[in-house]
């Protein structure tokens, strides 16, 4: 079914380009069709709903419909619906001692993100867990959460996951597997091994790697991979060309004053970047104008990065070109770097200039898709800067046993290919997926005697392999994992497995022939044989707390060898191809999770697909539009593929996300977008030119949410620089009119009083990074529906909170802006006003709330509503829940039927619970009692809720500030969620 | 006049239906797995409620006992009773009774026993004189109407917070004075109790 706004044929971008270069002042835009205007895009925000939102799936005809209700309506009767049935109420048998029925329970413990710990608290009702948050005493982490540990609840409770041990597609059992194995080993022994391989992804586990080092002593020709496919290996060999060996390096933001990122993406790619994101907000915020100073961030990239879309100043270049500008970036400083001219060099004179004046307080950092030159390179400048030791420390590698992971799978392959491996166990991965194409990582694999794999599903790999063991989800397992500093978490589980899954422990304890020990066995074991003083009081403090303390890794001085690395051969082809993460599903691994998948990617919003991300100017010339398939051939091999025309993508360079196209993903997954992998050979992992791009011609229709809800050009979203914010604090207020009066209104302004608690709401742009943590922590606590694809394209995504992206400046490299847009509130709401059966509602407290089960659905107050954040159950949403899925709900939020209204509650739930707890105890609620899920999510603590009528309170104090600002205030909606406007500080020096 | 009598009286029955005990389930006992006698245990034996539902005074949920509770008297007495055996089977088995619900609310309404109880709110004035019932019953029709009878006015209804467990307690003739007091001892923030999101969230 297409989408429900057709565009006609090509946007004219030449005019596109005209209007905006053309344009003055602070004209934001959202979307190209939005700037053509074309007539579609002017029919489409006319109406609220899209037409033909509220029709019936397409088959399915008005006059159908009735036929199928009038049997219905005679069949109903009116018992049915107005007796409430009889249930049943089913206590414990023994009730555990630490549990109050009906008060949740907080675990702390860790979830894997790039094979790093993320310290987490994980909130359980009545033994299952319902919702991750951040866990604030966490060194690294300090409470901020990414999209990937807020959806991991929906993983866990996914239907999908492997139930049960697989022997040759037949199910078996854990004990089977056991003796199996038990009857094989003593064979292998006799070898010392030497058939067996083992695969992993990136360890960090020291009990983990420490059972694997035993059963390498013990089978001394075994060998053990690692491999998964973002692997960070440039810059492992970055650091051991520029040190001598591997080296991690620990950055400080928190000390930067000027960043220069070469394609790094630091505040959401990188194992630490929740805690770079809030020491780089801590830089960026600015409090008031005497003391206004901001961090200064410079990026270049070939493809629009969260990163990137905070800078100051960014630059669109080739993946290539990168290297080219850091060789001339290096030169500038004094680094007889191999270098040429490039076609930036007064930009980068005036950055290199920027880094020397602030010589101890910079950092330069290189991401992991360029070649290890260009990490080295970082290295040295660093080094050279003054910044290595200031701003960057060193340590020993977090990880135990590093190695080069594109070797170490080319060296599996080679054994695997030449007979030698009689048993390989694969621990999580997908490499018959995954592996790069050139290396055959599928056919070596039918020459293993016994594949073994232990998954959370049964995909592409496990359908190769022998054995196929049900991984145990984090959430149900016993273990440990370190975070990128080193900090060591216990992993707790806070539920038994669901499926009978094992941990990598128990399986590597079934190799080495161990008495069936537990994990939780297994883990004790590691930590009393490392000699706390008093085990039982720090294992329990551990668990307590989150962490296990000075587990940190200490500094360690390094000095770079000096040498400046050679230069990366290029071919110098006309168009390069970019490989990199999916910002919602990373590298496919989470294709199955439904609130992933519908999670519009950052800048292009699209949903339920990927896309190749093309350049208006590559557009332009290739005569594309959005959704064209255009075949990419690539090193020899061939993908058909949709484009997606993306403003600020470097003009020759095509970026494709990695992970889609999956075959055996499970019922949410499979079959969604496109393989990139199979375009990824080792000769260009992160990708490379040469790449030729063909229109083939046909279309795929794409849904992408960014032209939804569009507030149609006013005054949303307000910026500025921090000159103009030093010269005078009130530059945004000066050319608008005041808000109105509260007495300017037709209705009774006195109604509420407000003497009590006045909640409201504080978003600050200047630090939002856009990384939509905050909308999947909405969904989780307040059990939002997935729609899918086909109603996503008719407008009908239900996130109650959406972060807007908004454009501003030229085509091919505009400024970028986040904004995101939760219920605001109003206390003069407009929705209050029309709905006929007072469903929608005003406390006294200031909260716009929704009466679930008084809504007819008539939809009225989301057409009044100027902010467009209401959602509507068009459709039966939660219809087809497995017992498993409804675990995942929120008991303290009702789940919604068909035909009712939902917003943002601003957490109501929570503030209730906090006001019981504060009543019971006769006390008021102290200010950061509450914390709204967005909130609590946000890595850069942009959201920030509380009592307007508390002077102390924090939210009070951000609103007093002269760049608070209310959306479309002159409505006189006086709504009590504000914005503090996003301000740049940029280099006078180079333009803006 | 046929027409609009025959829809006056359509709306006469629907109502007449909508509040009886055939649809309120007030004053009709439930059928138990086990027939537990809340007029032998509270009102012969004296056992506070607390002794089973122990969270009433923490949680939003009373709590139900779980079987170790009934284990706590049955593991002596009335050892043999067939009535009991589904009690023994369920610590024998670790599989739950399954009682029938009584006091039962809607999925969207948000009920917290916690604040009640500690404000003042008598189990008899809701749940009726518990200890007179052989099997349990719905006391009252727990409507919404019925909550909003108290939440618009709770000077009627509410006692002293040493009284909220005494099954005795009836509210005194100057109940309406004695309320007023006790509103504003307990801080009970009246202008907030008939707001939608107290209860619906």
């Amino acid at each position: 079914m297409p989408p429900l706004m057709k565009t006609s044929g090509a946007l004219n971008l030449e005019s596109i380009r005209t209007r905006l270069a053309g344009a003055r002042g602070r004209a934001y835009w959202r979307c190209l069709d939005e700037v053509a205007e074309t007539p579609e895009f002017q029919d489409f925000l006319h109406r609220e709903f899209p037409a033909g939102a509220s029709e019936w799936p397409d088959g399915f005809s008005r006059r159908g419909f009735l036929q199928i209700m009038a049997a219905s309506f005679a069949l109903a009767g009116l018992g049915a619906c107005v007796k409430q049935p009889l249930e049943k109420i089913v206590p414990y048998v023994r009730q555990p001692v630490e549990l109050t029925p009906g008060k949740p329970l907080y675990f702390a413990t860790a979830l894997n993100f790039g094979g790093y710990a993320q310290g987490v608290i994980a909130t359980s009702h009545e033994g299952r867990p319902t919702k991750i948050e951040g866990n604030p005493s966490h060194p690294l982490t300090h409470g901020g959460t990414n999209v990937f540990l807020q959806a991991a609840i929906l993983d866990l409770y996914d239907p999908d996951r492997a139930h049960a041990v697989l022997r040759a597609g037949q199910p078996s059992d854990w004990e089977t597997f056991v003796s199996a194995m038990s009857e094989a080993m003593p064979g292998h022994q006799a070898k010392g091994g030497a058939g067996i391989r083992i695969l992993t992804e990136t360890v960090t586990s020291p009990t983990l790697h420490r059972q694997l080092r035993d059963l390498l002593v013990k089978y001394p020709a075994a060998k053990w991979h690692q491999w998964e496919p973002l692997t960070r290996d440039s810059v492992r060999e970055g650091a051991r060309l520029a040190f001598g060996g591997f080296v991690d390096l620990q950055y400080a933001f928190e000390k930067a004053e000027v960043i220069l990122a070469l394609d790094a993406d630091f505040l959401f790619t990188h194992p630490a970047s929740l805690r770079f994101a809030r020491d780089f907000a801590a830089r960026r915020r600015v409090q008031d104008a005497s003391s206004a100073k901001m961090n200064r961030l410079y990026v270049i990239e070939p493809t629009p990065s969260m990163t990137g879309s905070v800078a100051d100043h960014r630059l669109p270049v080739s993946a290539q070109e990168v290297e080219d500008m850091a060789r001339a970036l290096a030169q500038q400083l004094g680094i007889a770097a191999e270098s040429g001219p490039t076609s930036h060099d007064p930009w980068i004179a005036a950055v290199a200039r920027d880094l020397q004046a602030h010589r101890g307080a910079g950092i330069v950092i290189a991401g992991e898709a360029q070649p290890p030159a260009v990490h080295a390179l970082a290295h040295l400048i660093n080094a050279q800067l003054g910044n290595l030791g200031a701003t960057i420390t060193s340590t020993a590698p977090i990880e135990p046993a590093p190695v080069n992971q594109v070797t170490s799978l080319r060296e599996l392959i080679a054994d695997m290919q030449a007979g030698s491996v009689e048993l390989l166990l694969m621990i999580e991965g997908n490499p018959v997926f995954t592996a790069p194409a050139d290396l055959g990582f599928t056919e070596a694999l039918a020459r293993v005697k016994t594949r073994v794999r232990l998954g959370s599903d049964e995909n592409e790999t496990s359908r190769h392999c022998h054995w196929h063991l049900p991984a145990a989800h984090a959430l149900e397992s016993w273990s440990d994992a370190r975070a990128a500093d080193g900090t060591v978490t216990l992993i707790q589980p806070l539920i038994e497995p669901l499926f009978q899954g094992k941990t990598p422990h128990e399986v590597i304890d079934a190799l080495t022939q161990q008495p069936g020990r537990e994990s939780y066995d297994i883990v004790r074991a590691y930590w009393q044989g490392q000699g706390w003083t008093d085990f039982e009081t720090q294992w329990r403090s551990a668990l307590n707390d989150g962490f296990v303390p000075n587990t940190a890794a200490p500094s360690r001085a390094v000095k770079p060898a000096g040498i400046p690395p050679p230069k990366t051969p290029h071919t110098h082809g006309k168009l390069e191809i970019n490989f990199r993460a999916d910002p919602t599903i990373w590298d496919g691994r989470f294709v199955n999770n439904a609130w992933l998948q519908e999670l519009g990617k950052p800048f292009s919003k699209l949903v339920w697909d990927n896309a190749a991300l093309v350049s208006p100017a590559l557009a332009q010339r290739e005569k594309l539009s959005n959704g064209d398939i255009v075949e990419l051939k690539f090193h020899g091999r061939t993908l058909r593929a949709p484009v997606w025309i993306t403003a600020g993508q470097a003009e020759n360079s095509v970026t494709v996300h990695v992970g889609y196209g999956r075959q055996r993903a499970g019922r949410v997954g499979t079959g969604v977008g496109f393989n990139a992998f199979a375009l990824r050979d080792t000769n260009g992992l992160w990708g490379g030119d040469g790449l030729e791009l063909r229109r083939t011609g046909d279309v795929h229709s794409l849904a992408s949410t960014q032209q939804h809800h569009s507030v149609e050009g006013r005054d949303i979203f307000r910026a500025g620089t921090l000159a103009e914010f030093a010269a005078n604090p009130h530059f945004l207020n000066a050319d608008r009119e005041p808000p109105p009066s509260p007495e300017d209104t037709l209705y009774n302004s006195g109604e509420f009083k407000y003497a009590g608690y006045k909640w409201g709401l504080s978003i600050d742009l200047n630090v939002c990074i856009g990384c939509n943590a905050c909308t999947i922590a909405c969904q989780a606590e307040n059990n939002i529906p997935v729609v899918g694809k086909e109603q996503v394209g008719k407008g009908r995504e239900m996130q109650w909170i959406r972060v807007d992206g908004y454009y501003r400046g030229p085509l091919d490299n505009p400024e970028m802006h986040h904004q995101p847009v939760p219920c605001m509130h109003c206390e003069n709401a407009p929705c209050e006003l029309v709905c006929p059966v007072g469903a929608t509602v005003h406390d006294s407290e200031g909260l716009n709330v929704q009466v679930y089960n008084r809504c007819i659905g008539t939809r009225y107050c989301s057409n009044n509503c100027p902010y467009k954040v209401r959602r509507f159950n068009f459709l039966e949403f939660n219809a087809g829940m497995t017992p498993v899925q409804k675990m995942a709900k929120n008991p303290d939020v009702t789940v919604r039927s068909r035909g009712v209204m939902e917003k943002c509650t601003y957490c109501t739930q929570r503030i209730n619970a906090v006001r019981i707890v504060a009543e019971i105890e006769n006390r008021k609620i102290r200010d950061g009692e509450i914390v709204t899920a967005c909130q609590a999510a946000c890595p850069t603590e942009a959201i920030v809720f509380g009592d307007l009528n508390d002077p102390s309170s924090r939210v009070v104090k951000l609103k007093a500030q002269p760049l608070d600002y209310l959306m479309i205030g002159e409505l006189n909606t006086r709504p009590r969620t504000s914005y503090l406007a996003k301000l740049r500080n940029p280099n006078p020096e180079l333009p803006s | 006049m046929v027409a609009v009598a025959t829809i006056a009286a359509a709306g006469w029955a629907t109502n007449a239906v909508f509040w009886s005990p055939y649809t309120t389930y007030q004053r009709v006992p439930q059928e138990q797995p086990v027939p537990f006698s809340h007029k032998h245990h509270v009102g012969g034996l004296g056992i506070d409620c607390r002794y089973c539902h122990t969270s009433v005074e923490t949680s939003h949920y009373a709590g139900l006992p779980p079987t170790e509770t009934c284990m706590t008297c049955h593991s002596q007495l009335w050892t043999q009773a067939p009535l009991l055996e589904p009690i023994h089977r369920s610590l024998a088995t670790n599989t739950p009774v399954q009682w029938t619900r009584v006091n039962d609310l809607p999925d969207f309404v948000y009920f917290d026993h916690s604040i009640h109880v500690n404000k003042g709110v008598g189990c008899v004035t809701c749940h009726g004189a518990v200890n007179e019932m052989p099997l349990m019953w719905r006391e009252n029709t727990l409507y919404m109407k019925w909550c909003l009878d108290c939440h618009r006015a709770p000077e009627n209804h509410l006692g002293p917070r040493d009284e909220v467990f005494n099954m005795q307690w009836t509210p005194p003739g100057d109940q309406a004075a004695r309320g007023r007091d006790l509103v504003q001892k307990y801080h009970v923030q009246t202008a907030r109790l008939t707001d939608c999101s107290v209860c619906h969230h």
